[in-house]
């Protein structure tokens, strides 16, 4: 890209070329601005979404008082009651929880696929795995509503199988793909040379696997890790299926709503220009912060990985 | 292996039985996933299923409304999306000579990519159907997911932009075209492949988008009037995922569900199908 950009425009000499040139050159200049336009589409669709958000969510959190809006506990639209803390410490939860049964067995999967799996076998796999990157949010939903939460209400003798713990799963699982195809893109990216050198200097396959290729790639899976977070924490059709969706403080067995959850629950009855409608704006803003740190840090990740 | 001492042979147990263990976990998940779709689904689908509305005098349901609606969303979304995506990638790759510049629209392009579908979805109802007067039709949801879809045409077009070898623009360039001459005969057919590939990943998002959707169109599952290309924008309908989600939680009609799902399942299969082999058929010979 860098010689595209510094590529040197041919210097015109004889007067023929240049009447040439000057006879093209509106057009170019035209084409030229027409795909500079369309560069900078992106970045004003950024802008939009930065200040639509941050215009209609700062209201309701004036109203509400920041301190209360983010730290209060009860989020109830009859009484105006707007404290979200407990979609804040769902999300987080919920997100740590999947994260922390997603990235395991990830990992591990990576590892073989990269590094054990004879190539046919790894192949198949590979598709199935990017088949299920692909399958929208709602079908996941669906097979948790239907075997996962009748499963975890007899299993835990809970009167409804609706809770922070079948979310969990179904992000879990959601998140498989994603961290499965960053770490191993970041596996086989490590040098053969390492390998070989840990191999010769008499180290087994399996401890030159996590002792050298694995420390090699750190920064490509922590950015798998990473991508993962994003993910979860900005998932909701799936989880709305799921959750049960009652506003309560986090805990594993019961109905909860998540910052994504707790906008989607009300958007399509809370009235324009209401207090709970704004509030709902403001739980998008802080989402979007969120999001906008975890972009932040994954950029970083990538960065230093591509530099190695 | 004999020779290894006994703590360097536990290492090596566990972490094998850690690599099968957890491969397996995977390989069963998906397994159980698609079979398990496939088994409550596949026996609600037939020709009838597939190509009526929702009946409720005769008590049937067919999806072939929320199939068009999705067709409509697919093709209304990557008309503006197409041209602005590969412009955007081929203004990066081949005009843009200030580095501040491209870092911020790359920039620009990573977050889009980063920001959640709820997100798209609240800010698309509060500009296209709230500030710009469209109310829930398909074309307020198109317009959101043009947004949406932008980052993956960009980034697969400037991945295949990337790999067109500079000599050809040399060649170009040095038998006297101009820029975008040059770009228009020589580079975006060289970098076809990348851009048909982008189109296919930004139809599988489209497919599997809900929460746009949801929002800035409608839950209806219903048939609308499309007898004219302004008529079939201005109204509003669910696609398949959102009739999916309608059926599952508030109609309780579960096989319907699943046999939506499995309809969304055939689609992944194929559109992934389709974007490796684009992949490899449209790759131009000596790139």
């Amino acid at each position: 890209m860098k010689d595209a950009m510094t590529y040197p425009n041919p210097q015109p000499k004889q007067t023929a070329a240049r009447s040439f040139r000057a006879a093209i050159k509106p057009a170019e200049r035209i084409m030229q601005i027409l795909f500079l336009i369309c560069g900078l589409v992106a970045v004003g669709f950024v802008l939009i979404i930065s200040i639509y958000l941050i215009i209609s969510g700062i209201p309701a959190i004036r109203e509400v008082g920041l301190f209360n809006f983010l730290f209060g506990t009860t989020w109830s639209a009859q009484n105006d009651q707007y404290g979200i803390l407990g979609f804040i410490l769902t999300s987080i939860y919920g997100t740590a929880g999947a994260i922390v049964i997603g990235v395991p067995i990830g990992f591990f999967t990576a590892v073989y696929l990269s590094k054990v799996a004879p190539p046919k076998v790894a192949a198949v796999i590979r598709t199935t795995v990017n088949l299920l990157a692909g399958i929208p949010s709602v079908v996941y939903g669906l097979v948790g509503m239907f075997v996962l939460v009748p499963w975890i209400r007899e299993t835990f003798n809970l009167a409804a199988g609706d809770s922070l713990f079948a979310a969990i799963i179904v992000l879990a699982i959601m998140i498989l793909p994603s961290i499965i195809s960053v770490s191993e893109t970041a596996l086989n990216a490590v040098p053969q040379d390492y390998e070989a050198a840990s191999l010769a200097l008499g180290a087994t396959e399996l401890e030159t696997y996590f002792r050298v290729s694995v420390p090699a790639a750190k920064s490509g899976i922590a950015a798998a890790v990473v991508l993962g977070i994003g993910r979860a924490i900005g998932e909701a059709m799936a989880i709305i299926m799921v959750a049960g969706n009652v506003a309560n403080m986090p805990s594993l067995f019961s109905s909860v709503r998540f910052l994504t959850t707790g906008i989607a629950i009300e958007m399509n009855y809370a009235s324009v220009g209401s207090l709970q409608r704004n509030a709902l704006y403001s739980i998008g803003l802080v989402l979007f912060l969120f999001i906008m740190l975890i972009n932040v840090l994954l950029n970083t990740l990538l960065k230093r990985d591509k530099e190695g | 292996m004999n020779k290894l001492s006994p703590s360097r042979r536990a290492y090596e147990i566990v972490t094998r039985t850690m690599l099968y263990v957890c491969t397996a976990v995977t390989c069963l998940l998906l397994v159980f996933l698609i079979g398990y779709i496939l088994y409550q689904g596949i026996p609600g689908i037939n020709w009838e299923f597939l190509t009526t509305e929702r009946s409720i005098l005769r008590g049937t349901i067919g999806i072939f409304p929320a199939i068009c609606n999705t067709l409509y969303v697919i093709v209304a979304s990557l008309i503006i999306a197409l041209p602005l995506g590969v412009g955007a990638a081929i203004y990066l790759t081949e005009y843009a000579r200030n580095r501040r510049l491209v870092e911020i629209i790359e920039f620009a392009t990573e977050t889009l990519a980063g920001i959640p579908s709820i997100i798209y979805a609240m800010v698309g109802s509060m500009v296209f159907c709230i500030s710009l007067n469209m109310g829930k039709t398909l074309l307020a949801g198109s317009l959101t997911l043009v947004i949406m879809v932008l980052p993956t045409i960009i980034r697969t077009t400037q991945e295949s932009l990337k790999t067109v070898p500079q000599s050809y623009r040399e060649g170009s360039l040095g038998l006297g075209s101009g820029k975008w001459h040059m770009i228009r005969t020589v580079v975006l057919p060289s970098s076809i492949d990348g851009i048909v590939t982008g189109c296919i990943l930004a139809v599988g998002r489209i497919v599997g988008e809900s929460a746009v959707l949801m929002y800035t169109v409608s839950m209806a599952v219903g048939m609308q009037d499309f007898s004219t290309i302004a008529g079939i924008m201005k109204s509003s309908g669910a696609t398949l995922t959102v009739a999916l989600y309608v059926y599952a939680k508030e109609e309780a009609e579960f096989s319907v569900a699943f046999s939506i799902a499995t309809v969304l399942l055939v689609l992944t299969v194929l559109i992934n199908f389709a974007a490796s082999l684009a992949g490899k058929k449209l790759k131009p010979e000596n790139k």
